[in-house]
């Protein structure tokens, strides 16, 4: 009876939630999207996934081996990365540019300060926005392989159809069109608790009362400010990065509220026809204040000095 | 005001519920060390070889803040020697042989309670401490001269697996009475509420016969979250009162009592018997047959186990108390002191730690605190070594219930960090005085 007892401090259980499972209910989440733009778009769609993810895996190891840190490609979060990243891109965008945009996320936006948990702006986001500035090209979007649109719904003239923006009939980044796919990954999230309807809510409920105000008071007009472009993603998959954004359920809603009128002042108003991206990141450095801003409360308000 | 605090959902496991108690009868040696309560050690009034009684006292409180202790069964005195008990401290134990007679003590007899000294007086011959684990001598909480209006029995028992305190209210509910009978009498406080979670249905019903035969005592049910037997959720919860940071439940009129302290108070005012027994859960993933044991104070840990039958597989941990806030023990060699009110026994499998992983600043800390504490801040000041900011992030109201660990999914000991963290502010703070 004799042997050597486990010892530790309390609590003794532990909820079987851990950092890899989260990120697993993500990529999951991302499956459908991920499928429909592939079948949307084609094989090429499936060239950038798998350029944006292996980059992103390979930047991480080689980071990590290089200083000599622990591994940490477990816990999935390089993979989330890499592929919303892809799923910010047009299926057309050149692959060097894929694997360069891939590189910033991962060594200077997350391996630099320091890893999982510690960056201070969303790694996909910003290397999105990166991308955008530095290779202008990928403004021009992809379109569908079966479709004759114009332009992405937010540029063209012509309103698109309410049906073909919630099945992904219309131009944009890969994993911006399919709208259904997009909304069933995040009510998977949502059922999973991996996020809260907070920010998705605030963010997309702000675009649209403000499309709603601005577009003279059409239902549909607003409804399509909601279903276009990468507001669906950006909102889901995001702006809900644990990293970059509040933890308590008031600040989510002020961080949600302010990328969505960021966004809706670019979208109609600014020189980019989206802003989604630049609402998060906008957010994302305003993070640390919103957060102390809406701390919770100490229980008999703490030690009165 | 309105704070809501929150809770956490964690497993019942509940095994042992109502099931048949056994006595354990034994003939071992029982070891009592001389710190079995918050306080200063009890002294010893014996010497090796005298011969005791179950009720003997063999120890006298110390100075101060202390508790009596009395033998758990009859037979002789071995002998006085250290030992070290589970937060590291060495302290004195009387260690005494069991001659299987389990005679009582002759000289016991119900103590003479005339006024609200004389009250006090028995509480603390009674060898009573905070039974639901805390180990506060009783009647400490009673000894005060502020207004009462509120005497909350704590009937929660929030922490998974522990059923003792629902054997007390189902079997023990008289002894509760008429402790709470004898109390009323002296101390002049307003209400009784019992306060119960609402997953206890058959001790729910129990509590509410016992109220109804005095219009002072009400039950009240609350939620089944942990930690609500935590004694700050517990007076908001029942009375919506705040105890602030530092302060203590007489200071917003309340005494929290745990039901099992009131029912062996109870025992003592009536027949002069002093806490000698504890009924403690045996349960946990390496048991081979969970249930509920009346066993005397001081018998060895694995005694108890050996009594219920041993394991089904091999033990990885052995814990003082429930999952949550339980304390491991180095050894089954450890006795079962006054405040035990569960022996678990985990598996290797659920022995062992998560391996921690960086921070993700998920805030699922945050949100689950009940009292609102900032963790994430709290953790990032402390590895800085910025100990001014501790205190501002809520060190000092953490009750180390243990719910941001248990649901941090990095694995961080949160709690560990907390305990440390509040160790570093009192050096840093002696040492600032002293600067
Ligand atoms: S729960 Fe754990 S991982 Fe999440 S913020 Fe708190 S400490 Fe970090
Ligand atoms: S252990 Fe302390 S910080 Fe953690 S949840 Fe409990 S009270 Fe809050």
């Amino acid at each position: 009876m004799e042997n050597k007892l486990h010892l530790s401090v309390s609590p003794h259980i532990h909820r079987k939630r851990t950092t890899t499972g989260i990120m697993l209910d993500v990529i999951i989440a991302l499956l459908p999207t991920t499928i429909a733009g592939v079948l949307i778009f084609g094989l090429r769609a499936l060239a950038v996934i798998g350029v944006c993810v292996g980059t992103s895996v390979l930047s991480e190891v080689l980071f990590n081996l290089i200083i000599k840190k622990k591994q940490t490609v477990k816990d999935l979060s390089c993979i989330v990365t890499g592929l919303l990243l892809a799923l910010n891109l047009p299926a057309n965008a050149p692959l060097w540019q894929c694997a360069v945009g891939s590189v910033f996320a991962i060594i200077v936006v997350k391996c630099l300060f320091g890893g999982i948990g510690k960056n201070v702006v969303n790694p996909a986001i910003t290397a999105r926005v990166f991308m955008l500035v530095a290779f202008t090209s990928l403004a021009t979007p992809a379109f569908p392989v079966d479709s004759t649109a114009g332009a992405t719904p937010l540029v063209s003239e012509t309103a698109p159809e309410l049906t073909d923006l919630l099945l992904g009939k219309v131009g944009g980044a890969i994993g911006e069109v399919c709208s259904v796919a997009l909304l069933i990954g995040g009510v998977y999230l949502l059922i999973r608790k991996v996020i809260s309807w907070h920010i998705p809510v605030a963010f997309i409920g702000t675009v649209f009362i403000f499309s709603f105000l601005v577009k003279d008071f059409s239902l549909s007009a607003a409804l399509v400010q909601v279903l276009s472009g990468g507001l669906l993603i950006g909102a889901i998959f995001m702006a809900t990065d644990y990293t970059t954004s509040p933890e308590t359920s008031l600040g989510k809603i002020v961080f949600g509220v302010g990328a969505g009128l960021i966004t809706a002042l670019i979208r109609f108003w600014g020189v980019y026809p989206e802003g989604v991206s630049f609402g998060i990141l906008l957010m994302n450095i305003l993070n640390p204040y919103i957060c102390s801003l809406t701390a919770r409360k100490l229980f008999g308000g703490g030690k009165k000095k | 005001m309105a704070f809501s605090i929150k809770g956490i959902k964690v497993p019942h496991r509940k095994n042992t519920a109502g099931t048949e108690v056994k006595r354990m009868v034994i003939e071992n040696t029982v070891t009592l060390p001389m710190v079995m309560h918050i306080g200063a050690p009890a002294v010893p009034v014996i010497k090796a070889g005298d011969e005791v009684s179950i009720g003997t006292l063999v120890a006298k409180a110390g100075d101060g803040i202390s508790s009596p202790i009395y033998s758990s069964v009859s037979g002789n005195v071995v002998g006085i020697s250290d030992v070290v008990i589970s937060n590291g401290r060495k302290v004195p134990a009387i260690k005494i042989d069991s001659d299987g007679k389990n005679t009582v003590d002759e000289n016991i007899a119900a103590p003479v309670i005339t006024d609200k000294a004389t009250l006090i007086n028995a509480i603390k011959d009674s060898g009573v401490v905070g039974l639901g684990g805390a180990g506060f001598p009783t009647y400490v909480k009673f000894n005060t001269d502020k207004a009462i209006d509120y005497l909350i029995v704590n009937c929660a028992e929030c922490e998974p697996y522990i059923t003792s305190d629902t054997y007390t209210m189902l079997e023990r509910a008289d002894e509760m009475a008429y402790a709470i009978d004898v109390i009323l009498k002296y101390i002049d406080v307003k209400k009784v509420i019992i306060g119960i979670e609402k997953n206890k249905r058959t001790a729910i019903a129990k509590m509410k016969e016992l109220a109804s035969k005095n219009s002072k005592i009400s039950v009240k049910v609350l939620p089944s979250v942990y930690p609500t037997g935590g004694e700050k959720v517990l007076v908001y919860r029942t009375t919506g009162r705040v105890i602030k940071e530092g302060k203590l439940p007489a200071d917003v009129g309340c005494i929290v009592c745990n039901c099992t302290t009131l029912a062996t108070l109870g025992n003592y005012f009536k027949t002069g018997m002093p806490l000698v027994e504890k009924c403690v859960t045996v349960d946990g993933s390496a048991i081979q047959n969970p249930q509920n044991v009346i066993v005397p104070i001081g018998i060895a840990i694995k005694d108890v186990f050996e009594f219920t039958g041993g394991f089904k597989s091999e033990v990885g941990k052995v814990i003082y108390g429930g999952p949550m806030m339980g304390i491991s023990v180095p050894s089954m060699d450890e006795p079962v002191l006054k405040q035990t009110n569960a022996l678990l026994a985990l598996n290797e499998k659920d022995s062992k730690q998560g391996e921690e992983t960086a921070c993700i600043q998920c805030g699922t800390c945050v949100r689950n605190c009940p009292f609102g504490i900032n963790v994430i801040e709290l953790a990032r000041s402390y590895e800085k070594g910025e100990y001014d900011k501790l205190e501002k992030y809520g060190l000092g109201i953490c009750m180390e219930c243990g719910c941001c660990a248990y649901n941090c999914p990095a694995n961080r000991p949160l709690v560990q960090l907390h305990k440390l963290a509040k160790i570093s502010l009192r050096e840093w703070k002696e040492k600032e005085g002293n600067a």
